[in-house]
């Protein structure tokens, strides 16, 4: 699946230090996105995850440090020129009130086209590309407000793939989404990382989806450091992940993949001197709302 | 890949046509116009609709040069306008009706343009220049002239366009960073636009019986004793604004996708949003200097262009016209409906305005309810 990896990378983060406004969410964050790889990245909430993708596709200006691309500074290229080379899918988009699938995804060629120059052969075919490749194609004429939450994910995907770059980054791709479409999602990216050779970046929550999907992982703990980097296999550890996110845990072999399987551990009823708050004592299980 | 769960079996894809120059799209609306390596997309039901609201525009502006106090047939009109006639029929049209209906005409187009813009900006149909204060900051900004300086025309304008301006950053700077977007900015822009109506009246206070009439009048919106002046200022206004306004409305069509998205797709957002603010600005601005405050034009247009044409979209071209048609059409009511009486066209869209905002305001707090 991962083709040998060249010395420098197309995308890669130098030494970056994160914050918006006055809040410092990284520093001294250096990443190497593998080409051709499905990198996941996760970490506990707000340790800078979406921050340090939203860095990698130029949509913050890191502080201090530098993101590479292609071997020049991120920031040295335009706006368009960085849309033609790396695609974004963010947690979050607005569809216009009452547009169609067609035009949503058309929306994706924007950085190919031109004030005179709005709808060229290309521009069809990479459309169509994009909407066969995610099963859309069939709903080309429905209003994006009429689809269910699983099938606007693939529509807002047909508009990233439309942009046609072979560089992916997606920023919780499968959040709003429940769990038959969230593995439809990333057997979609698995595919198009496999098939088209695409270099996937993903923030994922699940742990072990990212241990199924990712050939290479970057596990970040709170305050924007890379605590591992690697093959899932050769990172995922008890010790890690009990490092990283603080649950006790047990790392088993996947039945269905053979990759790493995270368990957490049992919960520990009568724990009285589990002052880390791992597990949970039985006072807060009590004090839950039913 | 996996099969979709919720996507019917494939039907055979649609085929495509082409002609020669005109192409049929696939998977997009609308149609393709080639030639060499150049393309531009059309919409039919876009073209049908500025069709028949150019129509109806002309319509109106015939009746406006024609009906009122002397009535002249569309010949006399034509002669006068060809410059081949002298005399009355010259007067009435070149001097009296013709400055008047050009200037409600650009006037309607550019305040519509300007609520397309700044709606489509804010992602909120209610975030209009009129309503969340601009149109007041630049009326403050005019009557300081008008009272304190008794400026001229131009000093009107530039009047109108730094008080739209001061207006717009107030706002700004009250919304403490969050950008200008949501509900919380309506009701930050109805509170400013409140206490810059108290600035008006207070203005009047100090002014003397003469210049407070005049003023008062000046506040209801008017496009009566409207000359070539007015008409040149509002039209030269246009000309440097609106084409900036259309070159970037494909961006702002992207924009109104959310700023990440639009940014992904190679916008340069905060460029593209500041331009068009100040473009809006200065549009109600240059608007307001003419004719003072007119209500509902810059609020209406644009949502009854963008209904009708039913395009995702900020929709400049027919969103202009509408507001053309809306303030010449209104401004003919006002005048032939309530004849002998002077009815400033201003009373005619503030009351149609008031119950359009009733029914936006119902509708758009059930929506950010929901």
């Amino acid at each position: 699946m991962t083709a040998p990896h060249p010395p420098t990378p197309r995308l890669r983060a130098e030494d970056l230090t994160l914050s918006y406004d006055q809040r410092t969410v990284a520093t001294h964050l250096g990443v190497d996105i593998p080409d051709h790889s499905f990198t996941v990245i996760i970490g506990p909430n707000a340790c800078g995850k979406s921050t340090l993708l939203k860095a990698l596709a130029r949509m913050l200006k890191p502080r201090h440090g530098q993101v590479h691309l292609d071997g020049a500074a991120i920031a040295s290229y335009r706006s368009r020129e960085v849309a033609r080379r790396i695609g974004l899918l963010p947690q979050t988009s607005t569809a216009p009130g009452g547009i169609t699938v067609g035009d949503l995804v058309a929306r994706g060629r924007y950085p190919h086209q031109g004030l005179l120059k709005q709808w060229s052969a290309d521009d069809e075919t990479a459309v169509v590309d994009a909407m066969r490749q995610t099963g859309v194609l069939e709903l080309a004429d429905r209003p994006v407000d009429d689809l269910s939450g699983g099938q606007r994910q693939r529509v807002w995907l047909s508009m990233v793939l439309a942009q046609q770059t072979s560089l992916l980054l997606l920023d919780e791709p499968t959040t709003f989404l429940d769990i038959a479409h969230q593995v439809d999602v990333l057997d979609l990216c698995a595919d198009l990382h496999a098939r088209k050779g695409h270099t996937v970046v993903a923030v994922l929550h699940d742990l072990n989806q990212a241990c199924r999907y990712a050939t290479h992982l970057v596990v970040m703990r709170p305050g924007g450091t890379v605590a591992a980097e690697g093959a899932p296999a050769d990172v995922m550890t008890a010790e890690l992940v009990e490092d990283v996110f603080g649950l006790a845990c047990r790392i088993i072999d996947d039945p269905e993949t053979g990759t790493p399987l995270m368990i957490p551990a049992a919960p520990r009823r009568f724990a009285p001197e589990d002052g880390e708050g791992h597990g949970r004592s039985p006072e807060s299980v009590m004090a839950e709302p039913r | 890949m996996s099969t979709a769960h919720d996507t019917p079996p494939a039907p055979p894809a649609p085929a495509t046509t082409t002609g020669r120059w005109v192409h049929r799209p696939r998977v997009i609306t609308g149609t393709v116009l080639r030639a060499g390596g150049l393309s531009v997309r059309i919409r039919g039901r876009a073209i049908v609709v500025t069709a028949a609201t150019l129509a109806v525009l002309v319509a109106v502006a015939l009746i406006s040069l024609t009906t009122g106090d002397y009535e002249l047939s569309v010949g006399e009109v034509v002669r006068a306008l060809a410059g081949q006639d002298s005399g009355g029929a010259d007067f009435i049209v070149n001097t009296l009706r013709l400055p008047r209906l050009l200037t409600a005409l650009t006037v309607g187009a550019a305040l519509a343009v300007s609520g397309a813009l700044l709606t489509s900006l804010t992602g909120n149909a209610l975030g209009s220049p009129d309503i969340i204060g601009f149109t007041n900051g630049s009326a403050v900004g005019a009557l300081t002239v008008i009272i304190l300086v008794h400026g001229s025309m131009t000093q009107i304008a530039a009047g109108a366009l730094v008080g739209g301006l001061a207006t717009a950053a107030a706002v700004h700077f009250l919304m403490l960073g969050r950008g200008l977007h949501g509900f919380r900015l309506i009701v930050t822009g109805i509170g400013v636009s409140t206490l810059l109506l108290a600035v008006n009246s207070y203005l009047i206070t100090r002014a003397t019986f003469q210049e407070a009439l005049e003023a008062q009048a000046w506040l209801i919106g008017s496009l009566g004793n409207r000359g070539w002046i007015h008409a040149q200022a509002i039209l030269l206004a246009c000309a440097v604004l609106l084409p900036p306004a259309f070159v970037l409305s494909r961006r702002l069509s992207m924009v109104e996708m959310g700023d990440l998205t639009a940014t992904a797709l190679g916008v340069n957002v905060t460029r593209t949003r500041a331009t068009l603010l100040v473009v809006s600005v200065a549009l109600a601005a240059f608007a307001t200097a003419v004719t003072g405050p007119i209500w509902f034009i810059a609020l209406a247009a644009p949502q009854l262009a963008r209904r009708l044409t039913r395009t995702a979209g900020p929709a400049l071209l027919p969103a202009a016209l509408t507001g053309a048609l809306l303030l010449a059409g209104s401004d003919l009511a006002a005048q032939r409906l309530f004849a002998p009486a002077l009815l400033p066209v201003g009373t005619a869209t503030g009351t149609i305005g008031g119950l359009y905002l009733i029914w936006l305001l119902i509708t758009e707090s059930r929506k950010s309810r929901a």
